[in-house]
């Protein structure tokens, strides 16, 4: 069982349509949503929810005010600034370190455990699809990140399959990281841009940090034909191997307006890169 | 008057919009926060003057002093310490700095040292004032680094502060404190479902909004109802163009090449002055 992330440093630069595109192509495989806090792909693969979990993670400070003397040394020790005037918290600024409760001499400060979200398995046309919503304002999204893809990863196992498909996140940061470690291959989605190349050299380099194996595919290449070959150049330097290169086109918005992959929606140039694209992925990683 | 410019799904725009408004103003100071994957820069090509680091502090123990009683990583709700065979591990990248371990340790073994996690580069072009911050490669926490580059705000110029995709800690961390939040989107039903999570966010942070529809003639109306419904106000509309996708991919602002969209720009800005009261 192989596992491939498609990220791309840069947002909006096409991550969720290969994703959706691979999750149509590829045979016997689970599919990941690793993009929790601003999920997308279940608006392409329709998923029936068929088990929903609470996510729990990390805890929050809250003053009980009958206790409190207004001593006020939760607010000399936090430092994180989440200790108002009053010595009630606030919830958004609280990191949950408790060092407060530990030092409070009435024991007036509560941790308590944040609902931070919650995550599906769900079926679909495609196959299982693990996925998960963020709770709004709230944190810990890498650890939500790892658990849809230990999960996405048990399901594969238990049922035999070839493949775990993972949608990631934009930027380099914890949720990325949390998708991308241990990885049979990340999959970078680059757009002929100057910001594009730019996040995705970062990104690149935080693959090659944690060792992961990456590619690269070029997104509406020709957008912008002279840095497409910049791109080009600068992966050969580093002995990136290019996969393909898409062409831009409005199909890719109207599938995506009717709910569909790629795939299933045209029959056009996109589709066909695409499809190749996946062929020989499959088929250096089967090797 | 602090705006910032958020979106939740990425590639919407939110860098040409807050790069394109500053260069339409005067007396600005442009603040980029998305420290994972900062873009502004490429637009406004300033000048760096100042270069910061951006510490957190970390514990490290003084083995002669430690007796292995393990008091730290009671403390430590973060898992950043473990304690074998009388041996305190420290895990850098999993630690907060919040203190705790180094206060409670009975044998005062444990001291902070600085752990280097990013970076504050700060700059000019003309009139603009221009901040950003960069997170080292491999590191795991923007919002110290956001933070640091939100220190520098200057209350006395208009700031205008790019903010990361997405609607977890980072995008808190930016937008918090601001006066208005101009949510970047586009008509698609990607679009829609990252920008009602942001809605959410700038409405629990209880912070004044408004909408800017990028690419506008491209996706469907449904972006148009859900605004309507919510009554939420669109502040401007830019149509797709592959001019302006030509000229954002080689690097280069809206307003230096069509001077029209810089009308466009303050007029937007008065808008949001006016609705700020």
């Amino acid at each position: 069982m192989k596992e491939i992330v498609i990220i791309s440093g840069k947002g909006g630069t096409g991550k969720t349509v290969v994703t959706g595109a691979f999750a149509a192509l590829a045979r016997d495989k689970v599919i990941a949503d690793c993009d929790v806090d601003a999920a997308d792909l279940h608006l392409l693969l329709d998923p029936k929810i068929e088990k929903s979990h609470i996510f729990k993670s990390g805890v929050t400070a809250f003053t009980h005010k009958k206790y409190c003397e207004g001593c006020g040394a939760c607010s000399i020790v936090c430092r994180f600034e989440a200790v108002r005037e009053d010595f009630s918290i606030d919830p958004i600024s609280c990191e949950g370190c408790a060092f407060c409760s530990f030092i409070c001499p009435q024991n007036a400060i509560e941790m308590k455990v944040n609902t931070s979200g919650k995550w599906f398995i769900s079926q679909t046309r495609f196959g299982p699809l693990v996925h998960a919503r963020l709770g709004i304002a709230e944190e810990n999204s890498g650890k939500l990140v790892s658990l849809v893809r230990q999960k996405a990863k048990e399901i594969a196992e238990e049922k035999g399959c070839r493949w775990v498909i993972i949608d990631g996140s934009p930027g380099i940061g914890c949720p990325v990281i949390a998708s991308i470690t241990g990885v049979d291959c990340a999959v970078v989605v680059i757009e002929p841009t100057l910001s594009g190349l730019h996040d995705a050299e970062r990104v690149i380099d935080v693959a090659r940090h944690f060792n992961v194996p990456v590619k690269v595919i070029i997104n509406k290449y020709d957008l912008n034909c002279d840095i497409t070959e910049k791109i080009e150049r600068w992966s050969k330097d580093r002995n990136i191997q290019v996969l393909g290169k898409v062409v831009f086109s409005k199909t890719v918005v109207e599938s995506v307006v009717e709910g569909k992959t790629i795939i299933e929606y045209s029959n056009n140039k996109v589709t066909k890169t695409l499809s190749d694209i996946w062929k020989s992925l499959e088929k250096e990683l089967a090797g | 008057m602090i705006i910032s410019v958020a979106s939740g799904k990425g590639g919407t725009g939110k860098t040409t919009v807050a790069v394109n408004l500053a260069l339409s103003l005067k007396n600005v100071q442009l603040l980029d926060c998305d420290v994972e994957e900062p873009n502004s820069h490429i637009f406004i090509k300033p000048v760096f003057g100042r270069k910061d680091t951006v510490f957190i502090p970390v514990p490290r123990v003084d083995q002669k002093k430690c007796d292995g009683c393990g008091r730290c990583k009671e403390v430590c709700v973060y898992n950043a310490i473990a304690v074998t065979r009388k041996k305190v591990l420290i895990f850098p990248e999993l630690c907060h700095g919040c203190g705790s371990c180094a206060y409670f340790c009975p044998h005062d073994a444990i001291k902070e040292e600085n752990r280097e996690i990013g970076v504050v580069e700060i700059g000019r072009k003309d009139g603009i004032q221009f901040i950003h911050g960069k997170l080292n490669i491999g590191e795991m926490m923007a919002p110290p680094v956001i933070k640091a580059v939100k220190n520098n705000v200057d209350k006395k110029k208009t700031v205008i502060i790019d903010v990361p995709p997405g609607t977890s800690c980072p995008v808190i961390t930016a937008i918090k404190d601001t006066d208005f939040v101009i949510l970047v989107t586009e008509p698609t039903p990607f679009g829609l479902n990252d920008l009602s999570l942001a809605v959410e966010v700038v409405r629990k942070l209880k912070i004044p909004f408004g909408i800017i529809i990028n690419r506008s003639d491209l996706g469907n109306k449904k972006t148009d109802e859900y605004c309507t419904r919510e009554n939420i106000p669109i502040l401007m509309r830019i149509p797709f163009s592959k001019k302006i996708a030509e000229i954002y991919s080689r690097g280069d602002p809206i307003v230096g090449t069509l001077p029209e969209y810089k009308e466009k720009f303050q007029r937007l800005f008065k808008k949001i002055k006016k609705s700020c009261g």
